[in-house]
């Protein structure tokens, strides 16, 4: 993608920012201004919680180009808590094998480089919930 | 509209690496298919093409293989729809001959994988904003879908094995298969992981290949062939474009929506079926499909296979030829293999493969995540 696409999409990649339909109350993620539930505009931001839980993933041993050196990396489909499915990778998940309903939370982490001297990609990935003291 | 009916076909032998060139294999389908049908002239032509701009660095394939195949003059559009190309070229094929705007119209669908790196380009069939960033990959998303299935309806790990098993056994007499030996379910789960849980030989192979069919009002069809095919039904439904924003995942609601939709069309139940060509690039494809098209319970559709119903002489035989993963799966020309196959099962021509008294014949290709999808029906 081009930069310009890159910046347009920041809020959503970095912040896990997107809509509430105000006429139905649909959680809408990534945003698109039109409800996929009710079909009326939808452009109030909402910033999801970054809580929910693993639907399923595979662990990638062969990756595609310009993912090699993360390769084995594991993608997983997240449900947020608020409802919507995202595509994202796992990470931290060295010292716990990942399961379909584990909960996970959201990280900012470095997707990836377009080339040597190209951006680097910045965006959300789900790691398991941290255990607390 | 005017009923349409399959009046020529043509195959060339999936390879792993054609020593033919894109253009070359293109026009080979198309010679074959006229000479099949006895013509050397037709309207349209109507093309699929996956990969070729991406791997060969050429786009304008329809009128490439039309002076290929010396169809000077004639129209020559391409019809994309991802990886269901090939249906879609069937469908554009058959509204034109349908709509009475051509008389002879030819469909074809050529791929040449070989000569690149075929999955980057086979992700583009992905949301590239949303899915392709996060390192997903289609192979990805067919080993998250096998992973639910196994997870949500307890199956055994190896309850999928006998798809490609069946494939292979099919494929063994089809001298356009690129694979023509049996496989063991030993083999299929000893076979490397790609992509936890999806193991190699789930997948489809990587290949080359071309194959094109002539339609023809059906009223003036004997003209051409002594035994033609009628197309029944044509239909394609989408779906929402990723995955992840469908209610269920594993319901296919576009196989499930053109399925019924062709059902309506053709007139017929499901139950008339004698044979389907499932679009099966990945087992668990091949058995959402059985499931979204009727003849299985969802979280049941593994027990046809299991159970051998889905063998020549079972319930509902599939993959009658080898399917995508033992004939092959050349992207764009697939839908047209799948044809191909159900005019020679419907005619009698298929050799060790006949399915006895075959005279409804279905296929359906897979654009995407299951998110587009075309089914046709075909009768004698």
């Amino acid at each position: 993608m081009e930069i310009t696409s890159h910046w347009r999409i920041k809020k959503q990649r970095y912040s896990l920012v997107g809509e509430e339909c105000p006429h139905c109350s649909a959680k809408i993620f990534p945003p698109r201004d039109i409800c996929p539930e009710c079909g009326d505009e939808a452009k109030d931001h909402y910033q999801f919680s970054g809580r929910g839980e693993v639907y399923s993933y595979t662990t990638l041993y062969n990756a595609p180009a310009g993912y090699e050196e993360q390769a084995p990396y594991t993608v997983a489909m997240v449900q947020l808590e608020e409802g919507p499915l995202v595509t994202a990778q796992l990470t931290d998940i060295d010292v716990k094998e990942p399961e379909v309903g584990m909960p996970v939370e959201m990280v900012t982490r470095k997707l990836g480089s377009e080339g040597d001297r190209g951006i680097l990609i910045y965006g959300y990935k789900f790691r398991p919930v941290l255990e607390t003291a | 509209m005017r009923s349409v009916s399959v009046v020529g076909i043509g195959q060339l032998p999936v390879e792993k690496a054609s020593n033919l060139s894109l253009r070359q294999l293109g026009g080979e389908a198309v010679r074959r298919a006229m000479e099949d049908a006895g013509v050397d002239r037709v309207d349209a032509l109507f093309a699929s093409n996956m990969l070729a701009d991406e791997i060969q660095g050429q786009k304008h394939i329809a009128a490439l293989i039309a002076e290929e195949a010396n169809l000077f003059g004639v129209e020559a559009l391409q019809a994309r729809a991802a990886m269901a190309g090939g249906a879609a070229a069937i469908r554009v094929a058959f509204l034109s001959v349908a709509s009475g705007e051509a008389d002879l119209a030819i469909a074809v669908g050529v791929e040449k994988m070989s000569e690149g790196v075929a999955t980057p380009a086979l992700s583009k069939a992905l949301d590239a904003a949303r899915e392709v960033p996060d390192g997903a990959t289609m192979i990805s998303k067919n080993a998250e879908l096998k992973r639910m299935y196994l997870d949500r309806y307890n199956v055994p790990e190896d309850g999928l094995v006998n798809f490609p098993v069946v494939a292979h056994d099919h494929a063994r007499s089809n001298p356009f298969a690129l694979y023509k030996k049996a496989i063991s379910p030993g083999e299929v789960q000893s076979s490397r992981v790609v992509h936890a849980p999806l193991r190699l030989f789930e997948c489809s192979p990587i290949c080359d290949g071309a194959a094109a069919v002539v339609l023809a009002p059906s009223e003036q069809a004997r003209a051409y062939n002594p035994n033609p095919v009628q197309i029944l039904a044509s239909s394609v439904v989408t779906d929402r474009f990723c995955i992840d924003d469908r209610e269920d995942p594993l319901q296919l609601e576009a196989a499930h929506h053109s399925s019924y939709d062709a059902y309506r069309k053709a007139n017929i139940n499901r139950e008339d079926i004698h044979l389907f060509e499932v679009h099966d690039a990945f087992s668990i494809m091949a058995c959402l499909q059985l499931e979204a098209a009727g003849f299985a319970e969802p979280g049941q559709g593994w027990l046809l296979a299991v159970e051998d119903e889905i063998r020549l002489q079972g319930q509902i035989p599939i993959t009658t030829m080898g399917g995508l993963k033992a004939r092959g799966h050349p992207i764009g020309a697939t839908g047209l293999y799948q044809v191909c196959e159900i005019v020679l099962q419907l005619t009698g021509r298929a050799g060790e493969n006949q399915v006895r008294n075959a005279e409804i014949g279905m296929m359906q290709s897979v654009g995407g995540a299951a998110t587009t999808v075309l089914t046709h029906i075909f009768g004698v």
